[in-house]
């Protein structure tokens, strides 16, 4: 048997009723579909302003053939990318500073509660000033915003280090860092994934918006121009393709978590008791 | 006291520094505060802050009704939310942002485009966080309703959605952040407007002072905000922190 899978739960295609389940699951995009072609159609709605799904998909194909849409995706990607990075570092170091020094805490949740609600739009036009709209304004928004749902996970998880573990430790007179190796991590480890896995939400959102309000190059930027100069087809192309990264870095997110926490309990729906 | 006191020393840190600032684009935190005075507890206050607060409670507003409803009603028949789901996450997934052209061709540059905007970006949390809330709905609760024969709309009402509320309420409180972020970038856009346009207007004239003092009450607004629903969440679900609390005890 494979130890991975004792006592997980069936995996989703092994189910009896798995095809039911999927025939369920597609028939709302099929659905969407066939509206989203019919109404412009039949003038349900104005063909101008909301063109058949064929036209949008032959669109899309149409940019998948011009370098310029490949350039907009690969800045996008990279400006994502770079301020997940710094965001997830910072906040893992911050993180853990706060959370493992003892009084941290205290001291520094009122300044965490105030500066957390403010909207990281509101770095806009600082971050304008500094780097016009070069890549790095995304970056600074980027990591602004999403180190605090890495902060936040972060000390979540490291408040709820089991109790009873953390006094058998100090019986058993663990170093600061075993502690740390054996107790603080494997605890915060499913908390950091999905603070992760939020940021990265996160960091495309600003990432597009950098793009549309500073005008950094990206998928943003292509929007904004294929909507200012009337190219309806294309905008609801390049939407489409946003929400498409959008529910592949999701899809993604959660892919790495199962495998590198498959020892976790939410992941291998067991019960330890 | 003691939380007061990092806030404090971080305040007259950047106060000192800024004061020795003699740069154009980072006036002392001094200035900043005297236009901010000038600007914002004035007139500006009515004819800026006001319209987007009117707009933001508005799309917030609908984004949660709305959300709720859909929500409740999917989570309740099977069937239909395992058919809107793959389609509502793919939806979801959609950076907010780049939904402001669409709707711009669609709705203009107006108020109704704004609300628009904020609506379509907020709603989503507060729809899953509502369809996981009822579907998650507590078996053995679920079991004594039907012992006693408490069914349909008196069941819904009392039940099965103060049972999702806790959920509810944490959509609701990531729904109120986008809302906000929505309200800021829908005004920069098309800047008509409201803080966020004033905010950009500053910029694009170079009167940096008066932008920073922008910056300063967009803030104070958020910070606002997140201490009023946590005040409205603390009202709301006080029996659950209460029934929490006792769980953890034992």
């Amino acid at each position: 048997m494979n130890p991975e899978r004792v006592g997980a739960a069936p995996r989703a295609w092994a189910t009896a009723d798995w095809l039911p389940r999927t025939l369920n699951g597609i028939s709302g995009f099929v659905l969407l579909a066939v509206l989203w072609e019919m109404a412009p159609r039949y003038g349900l709605v104005n063909p101008k302003f909301f063109p058949p799904l064929s036209n949008l998909l032959g669109e899309l194909f149409r940019l998948g053939t011009t370098q310029e849409f490949w350039a907009y995706l690969v800045s996008t990607a990279r400006t994502w990318a770079i301020g997940l990075l710094f965001a997830t570092t910072a906040g893992v170091v911050v993180g853990l500073a706060i959370g493992l020094v003892p009084g941290a805490r205290k001291y520094t949740h009122s300044t965490i509660e105030f500066l957390r609600p403010i909207p990281s739009v509101a770095l806009i036009p600082g971050v304008i000033l500094i780097f016009g709209s070069r890549f790095q304004s995304g970056v600074v928004l980027i990591t602004y915003a999403a180190f605090w749902q890495v902060l936040l996970q972060m000390l979540y998880g490291l408040n709820d280090i089991d109790s009873v573990a953390r006094d058998t430790a100090r019986s058993f007179r663990f170093s600061q860092t075993g502690f740390i190796v054996h107790l603080a991590w494997p605890t915060l480890l499913p908390y950091l994934f999905t603070g992760v896995r939020l940021a990265a939400s996160i960091a495309l959102v600003l990432a597009v918006t950098a793009e549309m309000v500073i005008g950094t190059f990206g998928i943003g930027r292509g929007i904004v121009i294929a909507q200012t100069s009337g190219a309806i087809a294309t905008t609801y192309a390049l939407v489409i393709v946003a929400g498409m990264m959008g529910v592949g870095i999701n899809i993604a997110a959660r892919a790495v978590e199962k495998r590198v926490l498959w020892w976790h309990s939410s992941v291998r729906n067991t019960e330890a008791y | 006291m003691v939380e007061l006191a990092l806030p404090l020393v971080l305040f007259l840190l950047v106060f000192g520094i800024s004061s020795f600032s003699s740069s154009f684009y980072f006036p002392s935190l001094a200035k900043i505060l005297h236009r901010f005075d000038d600007l914002w507890l004035g007139s500006r206050f009515a004819s800026d802050v006001l319209p987007s607060l009117g707009r933001l409670l508005l799309g917030y507003g609908i984004a949660c009704l709305a959300g709720i409803t859909i929500g409740v009603l999917l989570g309740i028949v099977g069937p239909v939310r395992r058919a809107a789901e793959p389609v509502l996450e793919f939806f979801r997934a959609i950076p907010p942002p780049a939904l402001i052209p669409l709707l711009i061709m669609l709705a203009g540059f107006g108020d109704s485009m704004k609300v628009a905007v904020i609506v379509t970006g907020s709603i989503w949390p507060v729809l899953l966080n509502t369809v996981e809330g009822v579907k998650g709905y507590d078996s053995v609760l679920d079991e004594t309703c039907r012992t006693y024969h408490i069914e349909g709309a008196s069941r819904l009402w009392h039940f099965v959605i103060p049972g999702a509320s806790p959920q509810i309420i944490v959509g609701m409180r990531v729904g109120l952040s986008i809302a906000i972020i929505l309200m800021v970038i829908s005004e920069m856009f098309a800047a008509t407007n409201g803080l966020g346009a004033a905010i950009i207007i500053f910029q694009r004239s170079f009167e940096i002072p008066e932008m920073w003092s922008g910056v300063l009450m967009l803030g104070l607004i958020g910070f606002t905000f997140s201490i009023l629903f946590r005040l409205f969440e603390r009202r709301a679900l006080g029996w659950y922190y209460g029934m929490r609390n006792l769980e953890r005890r034992i």
